[in-house]
């Protein structure tokens, strides 16, 4: 029984801890999300060090490691509001082993492990059902392929994806389509966490060649759907520690009533139950990143558990962080307000409270 | 990270199912001596003070195991691993930790044996919360200390043989802390009265204490003078860890499910309403958390890593589901749920109701939510004290 990281695991997290310092602080990640591009300069910097082929198998050029490697390294991105899309790759990676043949896999992976070629999985197109009908592009059957008109909505970093994985219906069958960026075009949205970039993929009569269309069963959608909220709620620890230590680093500065802030029950108690809040997120999380690998059934409740809690909890934080700190947390400049935003963006992906809990109860047997 | 146990762990899981399967009949087919012969059966085990060092009797088990005893007997609803309850949380850790050797003789067996039970006087009628400022106050006279004040909201106080006493024995202006003095105390002393308090479910387990001129013999005191409030903090740190607690949540959680397939609102089951779905769900996430919260506090202990405070975190979830969940059931079944046992209209012969009515006892003794906060905001977050 040993619940925790191991040495390794450690050293990993404060690696990508200096990175964040070092070639991430705010001021750069700002000006990144400003400007809606990946720097690819970072992007190789981060594929040698490993982080774009964790999870990859060793045989396909990544490191074989497990999903608790990762969620150390997407929890610390997340302290950061990293806005590099190491979300969507890894998920584009997990998508590929778990639809796509040997002879891909063995094509693909090694280049996305060496940081060659970004790449983003699109879902769903409903902005609230996760659900196999939250699906609705819809593709005809051509000679030889499948011929897609219409718009792929929500689509995440989309920009700056040389390669997309997009869930597609075909008759009665739900197919991931591996598309190259040259094969749509592309149209940034407006939405309010910068550092979650997303856009609209549109498919002009695009004809996709068989070999290129992969079958996806709803337990399949499911499955990557499991690992996205997992993904999601691993950066939410990091950001919402994060904005909690700044927030508890300023009560404990700012003087009011001749006193520290944080001297007022009305201050500090807030401040104990999100710490209450984020070490119950966290080790539901880490509880669902380890059934991944090593108790694959038992993933949906585990993640459930960790992203019901964490969408509210998290959105909760995000809000009362800046209220606790008073007008210059209502600032563009202040950082506070830079993880109000992730807070936002988190519940609704992969799952609101509402839908992990309503799944929670139907998996306890309600 | 490993969820898995080690193979003399799992041979020690075995071992405790074994004997649960040998020594735990049906609740119909147990005898009048069950209890004392299930006692008796575990102390033999050296189950009774598990993880205490064996040179005072006790298991000398590792915390692991600890857990893995007490979750096996918490799934299988087993009756307690001995009944005196304060010694073995924290009278008798502190008595290894503090006592003489000639303490630690006469008190430690009967303790471990369920044959004397202790009451903790703590609380004061102006101090609770506030429990560096006592003022039952201890005179030196001799050999003996001599007591007087009073002590109120003593649980287990009606029918506990002993009492481990905090007194003041400097003026609170001299030292707030190191004026304070632990003395365990016989409740048969001459000048000490109990007085039991009915609450508000009816119940009379807690109760003032009264000492006037109370003669302690300085053999009793509990470390030196002026230690009590280390005593006491090293004490309430000892506390259980929460393995077993969780899993009696999980069943009550049950209980609740079971009553909810049962229950109709508007005409409706009630089983079906999104709003008592997602509160059912919401009660297992954060049991959940208290679980995997303990887990990586454990691992952390396993590890040979200080905590500091962590257990206020699971304290804080503890408090609110055992208001939440009871008040969840008595709300769940409308009138019906405010019926007592005796009543033809009760649900489940008024255990909901009932123990909606008994939350203070898990919520407030202890430590109540506030100071747990202030515990966290203070000790982790390192905000000052207010």
């Amino acid at each position: 029984m040993n619940f925790g990281f191991t040495e390794e695991q450690q050293m990993l997290r404060d690696q990508v801890r200096r990175f964040m310092q070092d070639d991430l602080p705010l001021t750069k990640v700002r000006t990144l999300a400003r400007s809606g591009i990946v720097d690819r300069e970072l992007w190789q910097k981060i594929a040698d060090l490993g982080w774009l082929g964790l999870t990859t198998p060793e045989k396909y050029g990544g490191l074989g490691l497990s999903w608790v490697d990762l969620t150390v390294v997407l929890e610390e991105a997340g302290r950061g509001l990293c806005p590099l899309p190491i979300v969507s790759h890894a998920l584009t990676i997990e998508a590929i082993l778990t639809v796509c043949k040997k002879k891909q896999c063995e094509t693909w992976l090694p280049v996305m492990a060496a940081g060659g070629a970004i790449c983003t999985l699109a879902l769903y197109d409903d902005p609230h059902w996760l659900h196999p009908e939250g699906v609705t592009l819809k593709g005809k059957p051509v000679r030889k392929g499948v011929r897609i008109h219409g718009t792929k909505p929500f689509v995440a970093d989309a920009m700056s994806a040389d390669y997309l994985m997009i869930a597609v219906w075909v008759d009665d069958h739900l197919y991931l389509a591996a598309v190259s960026k040259d094969q749509v075009t592309i149209q940034p949205q407006p939405q309010m966490d910068l550092t979650k970039p997303v856009g609209n993929v549109n498919f002009d009569e695009v004809v996709i060649d068989d070999d290129m269309m992969f079958r996806l069963s709803r337990k399949q959608l499911a499955w990557l759907t499991d690992l996205g909220a997992t993904a999601v709620t691993a950066e939410a620890v990091g950001a919402a520690e994060a904005v909690h230590a700044m927030t508890v680093k300023y009560a404990s500065e700012r003087v009011q009533f001749e006193n520290v802030i944080g001297k007022y029950q009305g201050v500090k108690h807030r401040l104990a139950d999100m710490y209450v809040d984020i070490e119950s997120f966290k080790s539901l999380l880490y509880y669902a990143a380890w059934t991944v690998n090593n108790s694959r059934q038992e993933l949906p409740r585990a993640v459930s558990l960790a992203k019901g809690y964490a969408a509210d909890a998290f959105a909760q934080i995000g809000i009362d962080c800046i209220g606790l700190h008073g007008a210059i947390g209502f600032t563009a400049e202040y950082d506070a307000q830079l993880y109000l935003k992730r807070s936002k963006w988190v519940r609704p992906m992969y799952g609101d409270s509402d839908f992990h809990l309503q799944r929670v109860a139907i998996l306890g047997g309600v | 990270m490993d969820f898995d146990y080690s193979t003399s762990e799992e041979a020690f899981r075995q071992e405790v199912r074994a004997f649960i399967k040998d020594n735990l009949p049906p609740r119909s087919e147990r005898g009048p001596d069950f209890l004392n012969e299930w006692l008796r059966k575990v102390r033999a085990r050296g189950w009774v003070g598990f993880s205490w060092p064996k040179e005072f009797g006790g298991g000398g088990g590792g915390l692991v195991e600890q857990a893995i005893l007490r979750e096996e007997m918490s799934l299988a609803k087993a009756p307690p691993l001995g009944t005196s309850f304060m010694g073995l949380a924290w009278v008798g850790p502190g008595i290894i930790q503090y006592g003489t050797q000639d303490q630690k003789q006469r008190f430690i067996p009967d303790i471990l044996d369920s044959k004397v039970t202790w009451c903790t006087g703590y609380s004061e009628p102006n101090h609770g919360s506030d429990l560096a400022s006592i003022q039952c106050k201890a005179v030196r006279d001799g050999d003996d200390y001599v007591v007087n004040g009073q002590k109120i909201w003593t649980s287990g106080a009606p029918w506990a043989q002993w009492i481990i006493l905090l007194v003041r024995t400097a003026s609170r202006a001299e030292s707030k802390h190191k004026g304070i003095t632990c003395l365990l105390v016989p409740m048969n002393s001459a000048g000490l009265v109990v007085v039991p308090i009915e609450n508000m479910a009816g119940d009379r387990h807690f109760a003032e204490v009264f000492f006037k001129d109370v003669r302690v013999p300085v053999a009793n005191r509990l470390g030196q003078e002026g230690d009590g409030w280390k005593v006491t903090v090293s004490a309430l740190a000892n506390e259980r860890s929460s393995i077993g607690e969780v899993t009696a949540m999980f069943d009550k959680l049950d209980t609740l499910k079971e009553l909810v397939q049962h229950t109709r609102k508007n005409g409706k089951p009630s089983r079906n309403d999104p709003a008592v779905r997602r509160r059912l769900a919401t009660f297992e996430m954060k049991i959940a958390a208290m679980k995997y919260n303990g887990l990586r506090y454990l691992t952390k202990q396993i590890r040979g890593e200080p905590l500091t405070s962590e257990t206020s975190v699971n304290k804080l979830h503890r408090a609110s589901l055992e208001i939440e969940m009871d008040d969840f059931a008595v709300a769940l079944t409308g009138q019906a749920g405010l019926h007592l046992r005796g009543s033809d209209n009760a649900v489940d012969k008024g255990t909901w109701a009932k123990s909606s009515l008994n939350w203070p006892n898990v919520v407030i003794g202890g430590g109540t939510p506030n100071i747990q906060r202030n515990i966290i905001a203070e000790r982790i977050l390192h905000l000052p004290k207010d």
